[in-house]
């Protein structure tokens, strides 16, 4: 394998977790609700996923895959309905319930690693392997590239296909551009339609982990996740919160991170920089959308 | 167990204390209309600007330059909050993930790229004559390190400065009625960016306590979520100074739970009290619902600019 051909299928594998992402918080965002919290409904779907995959019995073969991430889209949904659940029962700013999500999940992984889910030995902070039958199917044989990939892209385009064309994806719009205006039309129940968009933001984003376990990890680690869920909303932001943007930018900050690795490793530039980079991303790009519409009702 | 109790509450004073300055700091600023999610961002630059600083100049260098180090994080964010009038949520949570890399990119640049533990002076606890020889409290409210008694005065100060000055009036005009407020001759984006600054300012401050007065040294991502917890106690707090220094010890008995549990040898998982106070943010707000009086304009970025 070249050198360029391991740093593209390094950059695919580093971007399927976040167009994933990406895709999920774009749909929250769309709707109006600033899910923060795609990085705990990810930890979420990657414990899930992991304890189907590490409890299943080996005789049901490619069954614990699907078993797996149905399991992680569960389990992702059911936490960004925790912070759905309390924002329109007790109305709850999102942004600040789903931050303690994130917080809470990555404190009960931690738990359940050194605790009732730690691999048999109990040396490592960490769950045992998950049967082969819960493996993701390889995309490029010889290579990491795995079908999570093609299911990302697939993903987003169905996500761009109902947002665009069916009737749901018109009152999720139409709920996210003016709450107001859809409720007064009296066709939209505004409150169902954030409350759907923000289980579904969790379910896609809780089905991230459960592809991670199953395609790249095969285990649950402490640190699961180095934040893609943040860097999510680089990726939907910097798409304009475009699912079919999403995988463009996706791919763009898998090669951004990949390349980080490699300057770590290489020339010392530490790892961080890539999310000093993202948020550079999302700051040009508020600015330039503001100084637009500035442009715009200065210019009418 | 009088002992005991002492140290719990010791603790408890301990850890709200950071809380309380970045709470403080975030109430002014929410009081002018705007929310800064970007708050963590300014906890944690306090916190590398905190070891840079005593590195240069012992401890109160290292809260002047804290302060400063907040103070910058909070003027970018203003500049899109307030300045640019861009969404105060998505321009705040950039400012964080900046301020998060950023202080993790020059710690290893400037300290080495293992992180290797840089210790700081720390202050030590100061005991207040007489007044912390009164009991049960005394130790707990008097024997603390000399920036806690900094907070104690600033409570006050920015209560009265918030509903008895002419300024403080001006202020939550604008985070009431933006548009009256500007009629009425309030200079709208000027006095929202200081309380930004002002926010920031105490932000960096709270994040310079985590390393002079308690850890001795900056570890990546140390502020651990505690400038959204700082907003919850806003909220807890229902915008009033006093109330957010309460609701501080509110959450300061939540971590300090940790320690307690931990010195009586209980073998609950040490995981559950790391969560804790995050749980109890969740729980406090849902508690509150209902019986706020948040400023009426608050996080909105839609009305007349001046």
């Amino acid at each position: 394998m070249t050198e360029t051909m391991a740093f593209v299928v390094d950059m695919l594998v580093h971007a399927t977790p976040l167009v994933i992402t990406g895709l999920a918080v774009a749909l929250a965002f769309r709707a109006g609700v600033w899910n923060i919290g795609a990085d705990g409904q990810f930890i979420a779907g990657a414990t899930a996923a992991a304890w189907v995959g590490v409890s299943a019995p080996a005789g049901i073969g490619w069954l614990a895959l699907i078993i797996a991430l149905i399991a992680g889209v569960v389990a992702g949904a059911i936490w960004a309905a925790i912070a759905a659940w309390l924002r329109s029962r007790f109305g709850v700013l999102e942004v600040i319930s789903t931050i303690m999500l994130n917080f809470i999940a990555t404190y009960g992984a931690s738990f359940l690693v050194r605790g009732p889910l730690q691999e048999p030995t109990h040396v490592y902070p960490q769950t045992s392997g998950i049967v082969s039958g819960a493996h993701m199917p390889i995309l490029l044989d010889g290579t990491r590239l795995h079908w999570g990939f093609v299911i990302a892209v697939a993903l987003a385009v169905i996500a761009w296909w109902v947002m665009k064309y069916s009737a749901t994806g018109f009152r999720v719009r139409a709920s996210g551009v003016n709450p107001f205006a859809a409720r007064s039309a009296g066709l939209i129940d505004v409150s169902r339609v954030t409350a759907f968009a923000f289980v579904a933001s969790g379910a896609i984003a809780g089905m991230a982990g459960a592809i991670e376990v199953s395609g790249v990890t095969f285990a649950l680690y402490e640190n699961i996740s180095p934040g893609y869920g943040y860097t999510a909303i680089a990726v939907a932001l910097l798409a304009g919160l475009n699912p079919l943007g999403v995988i463009g930018t996706g791919i763009l900050f898998g090669a951004l991170e990949t390349a980080a690795g490699a300057m770590q490793r290489n020339i010392g530039i530490p790892s961080t920089t890539a999310s000093v980079i993202e948020a550079i991303v999302i700051l040009a790009v508020i600015a330039i959308a503001q100084l637009r519409a500035d442009r715009v009702t200065t210019s009418a | 167990m009088i002992d005991g109790t002492s140290a719990f509450l010791e603790g408890v004073v301990r850890t709200a204390t950071p809380l309380a300055f970045a709470a403080l700091g975030e109430t002014v600023t929410e009081r002018s209309g705007i929310i800064n999610i970007g708050l963590e961002g300014s906890i944690i630059a306090g916190a590398l600007g905190a070891v840079v600083g005593a590195g240069y100049g012992g401890v109160w260098a290292g809260f002047a330059f804290a302060a400063v180090c907040g103070c910058a994080v909070a003027a970018i964010f203003a500049l899109f909050a307030v300045t640019l009038r861009a969404d105060q949520i998505i321009s705040g949570t950039a400012v964080t993930l900046l301020a998060l890399g950023g202080t993790g990119t020059l710690y290893r640049i400037l300290y080495g790229s293992a992180g290797a533990a840089l210790n700081t002076p720390t202050l030590d606890p100061m005991p207040i004559p007489l007044l912390s020889r009164t009991p049960v409290v005394g130790r707990a409210l008097f024997v603390q390190p000399s920036i806690t008694y900094v907070l104690y005065v600033l409570v006050p100060v920015v209560m009265w400065w918030t509903y008895r000055t002419h300024a403080g009036l001006g202020l939550r005009a604008i985070g009431e009625n933006p548009a009256a407020a500007i009629a009425a001759g309030i200079r709208a984006k000027k006095v929202q960016f200081l309380a930004v600054l002002f926010g920031g300012l105490l932000g960096g401050i709270s994040g310079g306590t985590l390393v002079l007065a308690q850890a001795g040294t900056f570890v990546e991502g140390m502020s651990a979520g505690r400038g959204f917890i700082a907003i919850a106690i806003v909220v807890l707090g229902r915008w009033n100074p006093l109330g957010a220094a309460l609701a501080a010890l509110l959450f300061g008995a939540a971590s300090a739970l940790q320690f307690f549990f931990q010195a009586t040898g209980s073998n609950l998982p040490y995981q559950l009290f790391l969560a804790f106070p995050y749980v109890l943010t969740l729980v406090a707000l849902a508690a509150t619902h209902g019986r706020t009086n948040s400023p009426a304009a608050l996080g909105r970025q839609d009305f007349e600019q001046s």
